[in-house]
């Protein structure tokens, strides 16, 4: 029981209950290389980082231990910024901070690996500490406010213990 | 919202009570029926269906003088739609990473032909 009956190349979510912390697992077609300089050069993750309908502005990006970074992601009028500090930047992992400028009490703890599988095949492991679950649980549902809640409700996928 | 979601994890933290609720996906159950399989006391087995009865995650019936205990599956289905949401804006994320890799070498230097291109 999964949470989803897609290829097991999908993106998979785990909400720790006893930490409050967001995992998130991702296998690319890719080298761990590729996968850190997609994470580290500002024009590259600028392309990916969306949402699709946004547009993502770089204000400053210091890809080192120590170093800043900021972006700014608009949507006609609207403008919402983030900014963080990256902490380590290693060959097979990254450490930086995140936060929302609309919520700057609220910093999350970003912690990616890139775990070589051969094949040139990468799995990213990405982990997201906050302060609180409430914290936690704002990050899960911010994307419901905006959306519809369409029927993906899957009673199987909660009760396959380690998943919730 | 995120107050009953926060209620729902922590009361899906315990591995009993994670039972409790997929046991009654099969249907309601009395408090006895739901203890027989544990080796623990129904006092405790009670504390825990509290527990779920709080975060909504349960309740009991008025009617019969079993009071079985009833699952509120809409709950349930609440988190796996929030929890689902969350992970496909993941995935459209890194589908788009997907495609910034297939420009890449394998160094994580943009393609010679690509930069050309663009």
């Amino acid at each position: 029981m999964t949470t989803d009956t897609t290829s097991s190349t999908q993106a998979r979510i785990v909400a720790d209950p006893t930490l409050p912390v967001i995992r998130i697992t991702r296998e690319f077609r890719a080298t761990p290389a590729q996968l850190l300089r997609a994470h580290t050069d500002p024009e590259l993750y600028a392309r990916w980082v969306g949402p699709a309908d946004l547009t993502t502005r770089i204000d400053y990006w210091d890809a080192r231990r120590g170093g800043r970074w900021r972006f700014t992601q608009t949507r006609g009028t609207d403008e919402f910024g983030f900014y963080g500090s990256f902490h380590e930047i290693a060959d097979d992992h990254l450490v930086q901070t995140f936060t929302w400028e609309g919520m700057p009490d609220g910093v999350s703890l970003e912690t990616i690996r890139f775990v070589d599988l051969g094949d040139g095949r990468t799995r990213l492991e990405a982990q997201s500490l906050v302060d609180s679950f409430e914290s936690r649980d704002a990050w899960l549902s911010m994307g419901m406010q905006e959306g519809v809640q369409d029927g993906y409700a899957k009673l199987d996928a909660l009760l396959a213990a380690q998943e919730v | 919202m995120a107050d009953q979601l926060s209620a729902v994890f922590a009361a899906l933290a315990d591995p009993t009570r994670r039972d409790l609720v997929a046991r009654l996906t099969l249907g309601d159950a009395t408090v006895n029926d739901l203890a027989a399989p544990y080796d623990i006391s129904l006092q405790a087995v009670s504390k825990h269906l509290k527990v779920l009865q709080s975060a909504g995650l349960v309740s009991k019936g008025r009617r019969a003088q079993t009071r079985p205990v009833h699952l509120e599956a809409e709950v349930l289905d609440l988190m796996t739609a929030w929890i689902e949401r969350y992970r496909r804006q993941a995935e459209e994320r890194y589908r788009r990473l997907d495609a910034v890799l297939a420009d890449l070498d394998d160094a994580g230097e943009p393609h010679p032909a690509e930069e050309e291109a663009s």
